[in-house]
């Protein structure tokens, strides 16, 4: 296989995935879900940049996901902000915010950087929370509708294109970063950081840039689901949601694009799909969880690479 | 005719029976959604909530449903959490075509779900508390609890009546508490009550007697309300009296349940608090037009699920009987028509009130639906 069909093989198929789901899915319920793959997919991806390839946790990540998502709903309610330019702004505070905290915390490792990571994300949610005046506190407030050129943006078609490009751009950018100096780097440092030191990479400067732009992704994720939604809670920022992002890295398969795309539809068609169930949704939620972590350790996505490599071998 | 020709024209006829029959049986459900947060933190709301409708709809269906049609009801579980409540929003509409929708345990998923069904044209009546939901007035969204406002009035009211005007408010920073904090303060004029402290808390915060004392050392202090739900409510009552504090003490109607005076225990004694007669069925008098309902409904629920009755599972019932008494009224499932006809709904017994709707209340409720508890040696009693 050329290099180059290699490296971008997963934008390809995402591609091809965006492009053809619309043929299949019938009703504007199911564009929505496949819209909240996209978004959640987007800000795993993001976050795999930061697990996968540098090998760093973060467990506050929704924290960055809320400053997107209450940034295009905070600025035109409150200060009368084109839509477009809040969420630009938004996207830029998410990676301002990261830049700062990143600096010292991720001087932590494991644990330590785990917990840190925990606070952060928590001090934002509690923010949102605690702001009602601004926020309009644990009931949520509603986002405006955007419009460009006189034309108001909604319909779960229109957001379905919209999010679905914004996947596409970013696995474009993932793909890129992982052949790049900087992902290489970040590699190294995944592998161990007294070896890159050696080596003469900047180890604290690596992973806070890879911090930087996995917040980007976050806050890109969160402001697409408030502009789809059209309203927001202070849960998108919450402890519970930065979970779920991890989740999802881990089920689809850590260091890999598509494998995050495929945790985050794991995790959000999951539960639609189990409503049969009813009572027993969690507990087969659970099981299926175990399941993947039992057999399928390196992730859904790297475990069937690997079974189609050995049997084509 | 042939065997063969006879036969066939024989399942002809049976197909072309099947297929007249087909669109009048689907016809004869009435298919009802909720969404509820039947799990999480919210489930002490949803699932109460739940059971209800599942109750109620089998006894309903068992006594040969509702003029001859059987109910469907459709549940999902939201979890507490506003975006999944859209997605199940909207696979009620597009998916399950429900003709009307009587869920949404708090105000973050009810107003996630609001505009789905406002585009879809389906009536929608929300279990959630929060006044935002019916004001302004949106053409086809409905709400059966009281508001958070007419806690704050009832309270106001009882002041008033025992002529108390300078008042300390404590309240939790939670959705619950921030919002009737909001309402006290903005309806507080209107009675001539004075707020003279306000403080909060938080949902986590093990003690409040700092904030307690400064209410306590607040000059021309006459009373103290605090609004909050949950646990918050009843270390705030505990720190009160350990504080020392003899002055009148209300609590609003979030802690209206037996929870509430096992946690505070001895300190409960003395509470005033406007709730659903629901608390009170049994020592409701005869003559109380409420009492039958209330009775019957704790009864049923507290004898099927073994659970002690809640008023929140009462706000479904509530919704559920308003759907039905719609039905009822118009002999249809078109969920415009439905939508007129629940705005029409007059004097239906709830176990919150009558309710009575009109196209500028989609509540239906006034005081009177509100009672003023005071807790006696660990009971409910009615106050006045």
């Amino acid at each position: 296989m050329p290099a180059l069909l290699r490296r971008f093989l997963p934008v390809l198929i995402l591609l091809a995935l965006v492009v053809a789901l619309p043929f299949l899915l019938k009703s504007a319920y199911q564009l929505r879900v496949a819209t909240l793959v996209f978004t959640a997919g987007l800000t795993a991806i993001g976050l795999n940049i930061l697990m996968g390839q540098a090998g760093q946790v973060s467990l506050g990540h929704a924290g960055f996901g809320g400053i997107g998502a209450y940034a295009v709903a905070i600025l035109p309610t409150h200060y009368g902000v084109h839509p477009l330019a809040a969420f630009l702004i938004g996207v830029t505070a998410a990676g301002l915010v990261a830049f700062v905290v990143g600096r010292p915390i991720l001087r932590l490792r494991g644990h330590y950087l785990a917990v840190a990571t925990l606070g952060m994300g928590i001090l934002i949610a509690m923010v949102i929370q605690n702001q009602q005046a601004l926020t309009g506190g644990p009931d949520g407030m509603q986002v405006p509708r955007m419009e460009l050129f006189g034309w108001r943006v909604r319909g779960a078609e229109t957001w379905y294109w919209i999010c679905g490009a914004f996947l596409i751009a970013g696995a474009v950018l993932a793909v890129n970063l992982i052949d790049s100096p900087t992902g290489r780097a970040l590699r190294a440092v995944h592998d161990s950081e007294v070896a890159a030191r050696v080596l003469g990479i900047d180890v604290a400067r690596a992973k806070l840039t890879a911090f930087t732009i996995s917040a980007v992704y976050a806050a890109t994720g969160g402001a697409l689901l408030a502009f789809v939604n059209a309203f927001v809670t202070p849960d998108i920022a919450g402890f519970l949601h930065s979970v779920e992002l991890v989740t999802m890295v881990v089920l689809g398969g850590l260091g890999s694009v598509v494998g995050a795309v495929v945790g985050a539809a794991i995790l959000v068609v999951l539960p639609q799909v189990l409503t049969v169930f009813h009572e027993y949704e969690h507990l087969a939620i659970g099981l299926i969880m175990i399941g993947v972590m039992i057999f399928m350790r390196a992730g859904v996505v790297p475990t069937l690479i690997g079974l189609v490599r050995g049997r084509s071998a | 005719m042939t065997c063969h020709s006879a036969l066939k024209s024989l399942l002809g006829g049976a197909t072309l029976a099947l297929a007249l029959a087909a669109p009048a049986l689907a016809q004869e459900t009435i298919k009802i959604g909720a969404v509820l947060s039947a799990t999480g933190p919210a489930s002490f709301l949803g699932d109460p909530e739940e059971k209800t409708l599942k109750l109620y709809v089998d006894r309903l269906n068992a006594a040969g449903g509702v003029g001859g049609r059987k109910i469907q009801l459709v549940t999902y579980d939201d979890g507490g959490d506003a975006n999944k409540a859209k997605t199940f929003a909207q696979r009620l509409v597009e998916e399950d075509k429900v003709v009307a929708m009587v869920g949404g345990s708090t105000t973050g998923t009810t107003m996630a779900m609001i505009p789905v069904f406002e585009d879809a044209e389906v009536p929608f009546i929300s279990l959630a508390g929060a006044i935002e939901i019916v004001e302004p007035v949106r053409k086809f969204v409905f709400k059966t609890p009281h508001t958070d406002k007419m806690a704050c009035e009832k309270i106001f009211d009882d002041l008033k009546k025992r002529s108390l005007a300078k008042i300390g408010l404590v309240s939790g920073t939670g959705g619950f508490g921030a919002s009737m904090r909001k309402q006290c303060l903005a309806v507080a004029a209107k009675y001539g009550v004075e707020i003279v402290a306000d403080e909060t808390y938080g949902p986590k915060d093990t003690d409040v007697t700092p904030q307690l004392t400064k209410i306590k050392g607040t000059a021309g202090l006459q009373a103290v309300v605090n609004a909050d739900f949950g646990q918050g409510p009843a270390i705030v009552t505990r720190n009160y009296r350990q504080l020392g504090i003899t002055l009148p003490f209300y609590q609003s109607h979030g802690v209206a349940s037996k929870q509430f005076i096992d946690l505070a225990g001895e300190a409960a004694n003395g509470v005033r608090l406007p709730a659903s007669a629901l608390l009170v069925a049994d020592k409701l008098p005869d003559s109380d037009p409420q009492k039958k309902t209330v009775v019957d409904y704790k009864t049923t629920f507290e004898e099927n699920t073994k659970q002690p009755v809640s008023t929140f599972g009462g706000h479904a019932y509530d919704g559920l009987m308003m759907v039905v008494d719609a039905v009822k009224r118009t002999n249809s499932t078109e969920p415009k028509k439905l939508r007129d006809a629940i705005e029409a709904t007059k004097g239906l017994m709830g176990t919150a009130g009558a309710i009575t709707m009109t196209p500028t209340d989609h509540m239906g409720l006034d005081l009177t639906a509100f009672r003023m508890l005071e807790i006696k040696n660990g009971e409910w009693t009615l106050a006045n």
